[in-house]
């Protein structure tokens, strides 16, 4: 059972009871994204203060257990971090989303994060993944403009 | 496993036809496939036909001189006369191989407002309207809003009741003297519900409208007489009834074929051409522009053939078993919710569902990675249906000749785990 795998308990405890859900002010950017294959989507928000401190990163939306769990943990990881630190964790969760299973995780940048390790050897559950975390870099990119 | 389920249907020696569901998926699991409303699995008799086609008399059809376009054209033809009996079409001519069921439904969409036709009945403008249903599959909705973008005609809709039935309440406001054609499934690919033809179509002959029907979910599953559905278009795919992918079929009354301007140019869909103007083949070469899908085309005549040796009304009493088996089943897990009738009145073998708090992919991942039941997962291509029902996907289990009860347990002993997951 390959799957199983692919549920791990940490995925499943973000996905029943997700961390930092609901749109909040204030905000200096909002995206909203979908997964036009599979319906989920995902409205978020980002506030960046002084020194591209991320004060905020809040979100809504509705999908599997993977796009929503990735989410709350997107919240965790961003929650107090840099933009900059947070790209770079971005940047190692896309590769290892992007790895058909093959990539090694670097687990001192991903934390949490590496729990979705097993998603990389779903093709098509990968952008269920990836949705929120695409959603977070677009929000960023537009806060900084 | 049960063996014999359906009225004179023997499914276990009809199993022993499909190769494919005696093979194992990765980790020794058996396959429970239970995914034909999206395409169907195929038996030896359409596969070897196809080989045998293509290792003995392959060229091109109705081009060349030879033994081997004679051949080939003789077999294409002649899957024409079988989809033509397979359907109880009025006339051969009036069968037209497309690639699909898709591509039925656009060739229809692309005769209205056209200037290449001057047939009144096509002429659509501003003021003009188009009736579709809630409950339509992609197909039939896409073809009809590229058309109202052209031509500035309104799309109307018919409602659908909780129940999953077409509502039919308004019908005589919805379809009026403005309406030029209504455009339904015969049988819906997420609710299963089968649509009243006949009162839809005495609505539709009254107002001077066309009636154009999706049987792309009922042409494979029970017996059909286009003859006497009376309606004025029927599309249909092959690879839903055990046939190719690659082909699919578009009936029309012969005079409204005759009528309407060709939809794609090219070879063999002309009768002469100039530099400044062509004349076209009657229908349905018409409409068959280029070298058509001929292995596909054979093949979906073996199909028909297959099927009928089996015996339509056979196929649909042991769907409405399972169907019956199946409503039952799923109807005692806890907090699952059908979405479609819960009767079997008026119904196929389609059975979508919801389960709360699970969303499908994860239903469909656990169900195939742990068991190998085959489901599908997501909107089905109808996605203003799902918006109706405010969901954003279902689990939809579909059944065929193929399947037996023993896989619906399968089905159910899976939702049980998926629910242990979750929970």
């Amino acid at each position: 059972m390959i799957a199983e795998s692919m549920y791990q308990e940490l995925i499943l405890e973000h996905y029943k009871h997700p961390q930092g859900r609901g749109l909040r002010e204030p905000y200096d950017a909002e995206v909203h994204h979908v997964n036009p294959t599979c319906g989920d989507e995902i409205t978020m928000r980002v506030r960046v203060g002084d020194g591209g401190k991320i004060e905020d990163v809040s979100y809504d939306g509705q999908g599997c257990s993977i796009s929503q769990a990735a989410a709350s943990m997107l919240y965790e990881l961003a929650s107090g971090s840099t933009a900059g630190e947070t790209l770079a964790v971005v940047d190692e969760f896309t590769r290892l989303m992007q790895g058909r299973g093959k990539v090694e995780p670097d687990e001192d940048v991903l934390g949490d994060a590496v729990a979705f390790a097993g998603v990389a050897k779903f093709p098509a559950r990968v952008k269920c993944a990836l949705l929120a975390w695409m959603a977070y870099k677009d929000a960023l990119v537009r806060s900084t403009t | 496993m049960t063996t014999v389920t359906g009225v004179g249907l023997d499914v276990e020696r009809i199993r022993k036809d499909f190769p494919i569901l005696s093979r194992e998926l990765p980790g020794d699991r058996p396959l429970i496939y239970l995914d034909s409303g999206n395409s169907a699995q195929k038996p030896l008799q359409v596969i070897e036909t196809m080989r045998e086609h293509m290792a003995a008399h392959y060229g091109n059809v109705g081009r060349a001189m030879h033994v081997l376009g004679a051949e080939s054209t003789e077999a294409y033809e002649a899957a024409r006369d079988k989809i033509a009996a397979f359907v109880g079409a009025p006339s051969r001519d009036e069968i037209v191989f497309t690639k699909n069921a898709s591509e039925a439904l656009n060739l229809v969409a692309y005769a209205f407002g056209n200037p290449a036709g001057d047939d009144p009945r096509f002429r659509m403008g501003p003021g003009d309207e188009i009736v579709l249903s809630e409950m339509e599959h992609h197909s039939n909705i896409v073809p009809w809003q590229l058309l109202a973008r052209r031509t500035g005609a309104t799309l109307r809709w018919f409602p659908v009741t909780d129940e999953g039935r077409l509502d039919l309440s308004g019908i005589d406001d919805l379809i009026n003297e403005r309406t030029k054609i209504v455009s339904i499934a015969h049988q819906s690919n997420v609710l299963g519900t089968v649509n009243p033809v006949a009162t839809v179509l005495a609505r539709v002959r009254q107002a001077g409208a066309l009636l154009l029907l999706d049987a792309s979910q009922s042409v494979p599953h029970r017996p059909a007489d286009f003859a006497a559905l009376g309606a004025d278009f029927v599309a249909f795919t092959g690879h839903k009834m055990v046939g190719p992918s690659g082909i699919g079929v578009l009936w029309g009354r012969g005079e409204l074929l005759a009528a309407m301007p060709p939809f794609l140019g090219g070879g063999e869909m002309i009768e002469a051409v100039w530099m400044d103007h062509s004349t076209y083949a009657p229908a349905p070469h018409k409409f068959e522009a280029g070298t058509p899908p001929i292995v596909e085309a054979i093949g979906l005549g073996a199909a028909a053939d297959y099927l009928t040796s089996v015996g339509m009304e056979a196929v649909a009493a042991h769907e409405r078993e399972l169907t019956a088996y199946a409503l039952r089943a799923l109807g005692e897990i806890p907090s699952l919710r059908v979405i479609g009738p819960t009767d079997l009145e008026a119904r196929g073998g389609t059975v979508s569902f919801t389960l709360a708090g699970i969303h499908p992919h994860d239903v469909g991942q656990i169900l195939d990675d742990a068991f190998g039941v085959a489901v599908r997962v997501g909107h089905h291509c109808a996605r203003p249906l799902h918006l109706r029902f405010g969901i954003p996907a279902t689990t939809r289990a579909s059944f065929y000749l193929y399947n037996t009860t023993s896989e619906i347990d399968a089905l159910v002993r899976g939702l049980h785990h998926v629910q242990k997951v979750f929970a």
